[in-house]
């Protein structure tokens, strides 16, 4: 190595700043309308620019589940896509599945078996246990753990989270029968 | 009876409404109007120095309003005084943007602001900037008898007592000996949470700071002493923390830019960090350990060595107390620690839950493992034998002490007489099963702290700390203790935290919230029921005219006499009648020196798990944990075995999952992010009992409480690892335990 | 995250012609990886071409009696197909054993293909890498290389391929439909991936104007025995240290013919057929299956923290192929021993 070697950092400039446009995106059933360059995440979109705080971010690379949101009905990670790739689409956050006043069944079950500590992921949980009771492809609690994995918990609420989950799962399964 | 009697109450969180609504707010979620955003530039190099900041392009760029540097950053406290917060190690603590100097890869060298969080982002990564670099060192290993012993300095830490009888003849004496080498690697906290500020700029040049940190007062007068402001200039309000662990007891060098840049562009900034920036700060450090054990024939402990290195920065020396839990938990007359540190060139280690325990635990209870196998006893048995009934480090009694029934009970409810106690004995299907067990140790501390009461006319009562809330549950216990000692419904209460505008309160740690801010809690409301006794007594033919407070009590809304609960007044009518809108109180609760400097304060916890382990594929999970344990009174069962069940995770994450990567190429950590640092996801985690054994202690605090949060996670790693070794016979004395070491 | 300018794509030769413009033109489908990788600036696309909108999200039957999967059809819908989950359980527990439940939502077939190593130096700007950086050197082989390669490894790169689906797409012998401006062409799965030789700048064959319309499994049936072996260092939402997908098709104790092929190992999905034709004709035994292991690992070559992959990949074959002549459709070593 030679003696007090170099390091230089930074990219080039290689394009022009992304243009603004408007985009609109349909979020807990309420058409929004936004400004934004395409760079803006669908999690940054949210949290940023239309004050809805309740997604949380906790890696902004897929990797914790804290942005977990329901587009169509389906869990998504909201920090690995755009907003503009989401115009049309039917988008529920965490404000959208219950208030304070009238808590979702999850919500409550949730409370119920302290399923959280410092409370950060469980927005994201919330939405993953939504996410996947529209699957319904989860019934024993094996096969909830599995699949409520994609979101951690560094308070380490697991236990709890699977018997709140497992709750409302079985709690849906007696409707259908 | 009453009911209004909460204490001891398995009680759901009164914010968890808040949060699993997603109403709570974390500290980057203030929209502020006219929020602009800063984006952190790291550091790529481990040491050196920066020899150009080339900002002109970036700044050319529409929407980008300052880029902050060493070069630009306006003159600050010139002391290191000034840049010492309430649990700074000694040494000078980093600065910054202070100078051209690269002391830790990752090292925060700019701040870019701009309009909006996409351009700040983008900003940040086409900065140019230079480096020359020198040659670092990042290895503990090479640091082998190098170690030095580290000076008093950061509060709680206890240099390890002068060796005690004559350890090291004892040693060559004993009848069975271990001498092993024990280590861990680097790991961090990285709570859910990323580290994040927003500096709101109010009118007059006043900030409204919401910091994401486990001590809003601390933060405050961080950037109080940096930026010369007075209190009343920046306020720091922290309502939810997304996690600490301990990463939030020092304010993280977000706060600093934030509060710098909003003071020098005079508009509300926020700053947040990305998740490789969280690898950027304080962590639980690498750490080399060795025990020595001697034992007489009859299993008695002979002789203990316990000796500890560790690494810390060039700047700070951070001190945990690693060795001195080997002094106290086993009686043994013959005992020596040791202690030391070697510098690196990597930021100063921070504490991490139960720090320097859960590294100290893991050598001595592994140790204790091949100690009963060498001396041909059951772990348990060989455990019950050495019981210390005093605590030989201070030479004192314990103030109560439990773990007598914890190994019972816990492992009464594991099943751990079925244990086959020969390694590879026991199996399930084609599953190697193994048997560990474990004991744990943690201090029952209590700190001066502040609350404030009031009770208005419509009996609502609001009570004031500034406190935190790290998801431990304070908001809950608090909320209980008020109620109950004002007989209130739970719903009359609002209690209030993470506020530098309320009564002080330490850091959120070292599980002494509950007994320090409890007590405040409990005192501001007794000096509240005594001003309204006085006020219940001028009320018009009132029941209590001769009452003194100690024949009185608060009791579902009303204050009665003791003896005769029919002579009673409604509180809420006190205050009506008092003709005030509001009643208020406030008290500071210190510990009792007196009655507790005769005694040792601790809690303690045993640990029983099963593990499962597939031989031929090397994976291995731990299926079923007991976890007895016994810290004084349990304030809330639901919230306090929430914190049991995390400890746990916590336990076993560090024996199998977390180990930070130093690259030694480059002084730099490897796998800075949480898909290649792992940490357990809910397929994990399998059954977990937690177990509490009351204990009642009125010497450690009023309310007897010994904290909770991190003692449940000593003994877990431990524990496990012995669990191994009986399933395999495979003794490893590293963690983390992945699959490459159990083939 | 470099700036960019953002349209959508209507048709699949739209796309293509747009694709074939100036600058660093890059197609978004799921986002997963490439959005990650975005914000991590190894990726500095100057345009996105989002394709989603295309009609490619179908899974049907393909004309030579096999199936056709749709690339934009997600890996959830993918994995949870009827088709797929009858027909081809492999790929269902291969996919279902890969990320987590929300980003199997996003990701797109097509996407799985291109996802990019997790080599810790690839993702890291401070450190050279030479399928980052062409010609800056591999920190990985004197570095951390736990997680990295052992088999078709270069002087310039021991990067590993990330993805599960791909494992078992090697080992059921899909085929690609790629469309390009010169049309529509097929390749092999075996030669859609490459090794990194001295230009692991390229992690596969596709020209840069080429689309992904397409992957079409074979008719045949390996949908009995079968086993799908991942090991990783946490039970869910890691990536492979090994996976291995093992198919068997069996007469009585005698396999007729054998598929397998190896995740976590190489630059490529590793489809080793030297070893599956010692398969072929044998029996069923553990015997078989030493020597196919033997086979397949012959050639490894350890780089210090990564050299235990080598021993667990022989342990790993022989046990996925048991699993598979057992007939137990596993994910998970663990789950096996306890339903």
């Amino acid at each position: 190595m030679p003696e007090n070697p170099t390091h230089t950092s930074g990219a080039a400039i290689t394009a022009p700043l992304p243009p603004v446009s408007p985009v609109t995106l349909r979020i807990n059933g309420q058409e929004r309308q936004l400004h934004i360059a395409p760079w803006t995440t669908l999690l940054d979109a949210l949290r940023e620019y239309l004050d809805l705080t309740g997604t949380k971010k906790g890696c902004d690379h897929g990797q914790c589940g804290a942005c977990t949101v329901l587009v169509d009905g389906k869990r998504i990670n909201a920090c690995l896509t755009l907003a503009v790739m989401q115009e049309g689409r039917d988008i529920t956050t965490i404000e959208g599945m219950g208030t304070e006043e009238k808590l979702h069944p999850l919500q409550q079950a949730f409370i119920d078996h302290d399923a959280f500590q410092c409370g950060y992921c469980t927005p994201g949980q919330i939405c993953s246990a939504q996410g996947l009771i529209n699957e319904g492809k989860a019934k024993t609690a094996a096969e909830i753990k599995e699949l409520m994995s994609g979101n951690l918990c560094r308070c380490g609420a697991y236990t709890n989270i699977l018997a709140a989950v497992q709750e409302v799962v079985e709690m849906e399964l007696k409707i259908k029968n | 009876m009453s009911n209004t009697n909460y204490i001891g109450k398995a009680l759901s969180r009164v914010d968890g409404p808040a949060k699993v609504t997603g109403a709570a707010k974390y500290a980057a979620e203030f929209n502020v109007p006219g929020l602009v955003y800063g984006y952190v530039v790291s550091s790529p190099v481990a040491k050196g120095k920066i020899t150009k900041i080339d900002a002109a392009e970036v700044l050319a760029l529409p929407g980008v309003l300052q880029v902050f540097s060493h070069e630009n950053v306006p003159m600050l406290a010139l002391l290191d005084r000034s840049y010492k917060d309430d649990v700074a190690p000694g040494g000078s603590p980093f600065r910054p943007l202070h100078d051209a100097e690269i002391k830790f890869s990752q090292q925060p060298v700019a701040l870019v602001v701009a309009d909006t969080f996409e351009l700040a982002r983008y900003a940040a990564s086409v900065l140019k900037i230079e480096y020359e670099t020198v040659a670092h060192e990042t290895d503990l290993e090479t640091k082998r008898g190098e170690g030095f012993e580290p000076g008093t300095g950061k509060t709680g830490f206890v240099p390890p007592p002068p060796p005690r009888g004559n350890p090291d003849k004892e040693f060559e004496n004993a009848v069975h000996r271990i001498d092993q080498e024990y280590v861990h690697g680097t790991q961090h906290h990285n709570p859910m949470e990323m580290f994040g500020t927003t500096a709101e700029y109010l009118d007059g040049g006043k900030l409204n700071v919401y910091d994401k940190t486990q001590g809003a007062l601390n933060s405050q007068r961080y950037i109080r002493q940096i930026f010369g402001l007075s209190k009343d200039d920046a306020r720091v309000i922290s309502k939810y923390t997304g996690g600490g662990f301990g990463s939030g007891l020092r304010p993280q060098y977000q706060l600093f830019m934030a509060v710098l840049a909003a003071l020098e562009l005079k508009k509300s900034v926020r700053v947040s960090l990305t998740r490789q920036q969280m690898f950027s700060f304080g962590h639980r450090p690498h750490t080399l350990q060795t025990v020595k054990l001697g034992t007489n024939a009859d299993g008695s402990l002979a002789a203990l060595h316990h000796h500890a290195l560790h690494e810390t920065s060039r700047f700070e020396d951070y001190t945990e107390n690693v060795v001195n839990w080997s002094g106290m938990l086993y009686q043994c007359d013959n005992v020596k620690l040791g202690y030391q540190l070697a510098k690196l060139d990597v930021y100063t280690p921070q504490d991490m839950r139960a720090p320097g325990a859960a590294t100290g635990l893991f050598a001595l209870e592994v140790a204790m493992d091949e100690m009963a196998y060498a001396a041909g006893l059951d772990p348990l048995e060989f455990r019950l034998r050495n019981y210390a009934d005093r605590d030989q480090n201070l030479d004192k009694p314990f103030s109560s002490k439990k773990l007598r029934e914890c190994y019972h009970e816990g492992a009464a409810k594991f099943g751990w007489e079925e244990r086959n106690p020969a390694p590879r004995s026991m199996r399930q299907g084609n599953m190697l099963v193994g048997y560990g067990m474990a004991t744990g140790v943690w201090d029952a501390s209590q700190q001066k702290a502040g609350a404030k009461v009031s009770l208005s006319a419509d009996g609502k009562l609001t009570v004031q700390s500034a406190t935190n809330e790290i998801g431990t549950g304070t908001y809950t216990i608090m909320t209980q203790v008020a109620a109950e000692y004002l007989g209130l419904p739970l719903e009359a209460v609002d209690f209030q935290l993470g506020d530098t505008d309320f009564p002080a309160a330490p850091v959120q740690g070292g599980s002494w919230t509950a007994a320090s801010v409890g007590t405040a809690v409990k005192n501001a409301c007794e000096a509240l029921g005594e001003k309204l006794l006085k006020l219940a007594q001028q009320m018009e033919g009132s029941p209590l005219k001769d009452a003194k407070f100690e024949d009185v009590e608060f009791v579902n809304g009303q204050l009665r006499l003791r003896l005769d609960p029919g002579q009673a007044v409604v509180v809420r009518d006190i205050v009506q009648a008092s003709g005030e809108t509001k009643v208020e109180a406030d008290a500071t609760a210190m510990p009792n020196l007196i009655k507790q400097k005769q005694y040792s304060l601790h809690a303690h916890n045993a640990v029983f798990v099963e593990v499962q382990i597939d031989e031929e594929l090397g994976t291995l999970h731990v299926t079923r944990v007991v976890n007895a344990v016994a810290a004084g009174r349990i304030m809330n069962p639901k919230t306090a075995r929430s914190q049991v069940l995390g400890s746990v995770v916590w336990g076993l994450s560090m024996a199998l999952m977390e180990e930070t990567v130093m690259d030694h190429q480059f002084g730099r950590y490897v796998n800075h992010n949480y898909a290649e640092y792992h940490i357990p996801v809910c397929a994990d985690i399998h059954d977990i009992d937690v177990l509490f054994v009351e204990e009642e202690d009125d010497i450690v605090n009023p309310l007897g409480v010994k904290g909770i949060g991190e003692v449940g996670m000593l003994g877990v790693a431990a524990a496990i690892t012995n669990a191994v070794y009986h399933a395999t016979g495979k003794r490893i004395r590293e963690l983390p335990i992945m699959i490459d070491k159990l083939l | 995250m470099n700036s960019f300018t953002y349209t959508r794509a209507e048709a699949v030769e739209a796309a293509v012609r747009e694709k074939s413009a100036s600058g660093k033109v890059k197609f978004i489908a799921g986002g997963t990886n490439l959005l990650d990788l975005m914000k991590e600036n190894v990726e500095r696309p100057t345009r996105l071409i989002d394709i989603n909108r295309l009609p490619l999200t179908k899974i049907e039957a393909a004309p030579d009696g096999g199936l056709r999967l749709g690339a934009l059809a997600t890996n959830a819908d993918t994995a949870w197909n009827a088709e797929v989950e009858k027909r081809y359980p492999l790929l269902s527990q291969a996919i279902l054993a890969g990320a987590s439940p929300q980003l199997r939502n996003m990701a797109t077939n097509g996407g799985n293909l291109f996802q990019r190593t997790r080599c810790y130096y690839f993702y890291d700007l401070a450190t050279p890498c030479n399928k980052r950086e062409p010609g800056s050197g591999c920190s990985a082989i004197g570095g951390y290389n736990r997680i990295l390669g052992i088999l078709g490894t270069s002087e310039s790169c021991i990067a590993t391929h990330p993805s599960d689906m791909c494992v078992a797409l090697a080992a059921l012998a899909a085929t690609v439909r790629v469309t390009g401006k010169n049309g529509e062409r097929v390749v092999k799965f075996e030669d859609f991936h490459r090794l990194p030789g001295d230009t692991p700048q390229f992690d596969n064959t596709l020209q840069p104007d080429e689309i992904v319309t397409a992957i079409d499994l074979p008719a045949e049936d390996f949908s009995r025995h079968f086993s799908y072996l991942k090991l990783r260092d946490r039970t869910s939402y890691a990536f492979a240290l090994i996976s291995v997908a093992a198919a068997l098709q069996l007469e009585g104790n005698t396999i007729k013919e054998g598929r397998l092929a190896l995740g976590g190992v190489a630059h490529k999905p590793w489809r080793d057929t030297t070893a599956e034709a010692l398969l072929k004709g044998q029996p069923a035994t553990e015997e078989t299956f030493r020597r196919v292991a033997a086979k397949v690992v012959e050639g490894a070559k350890g780089y210090g923290h990564n050299t235990f992959k080598i021993e667990l990949a022989k342990r790993a074959i022989m046990r996925a192929l048991k699993q598979a002549t057992e007939g137990m459709p596993v994910a998970d070593a663990f789950q096996n021993s306890n339903p």
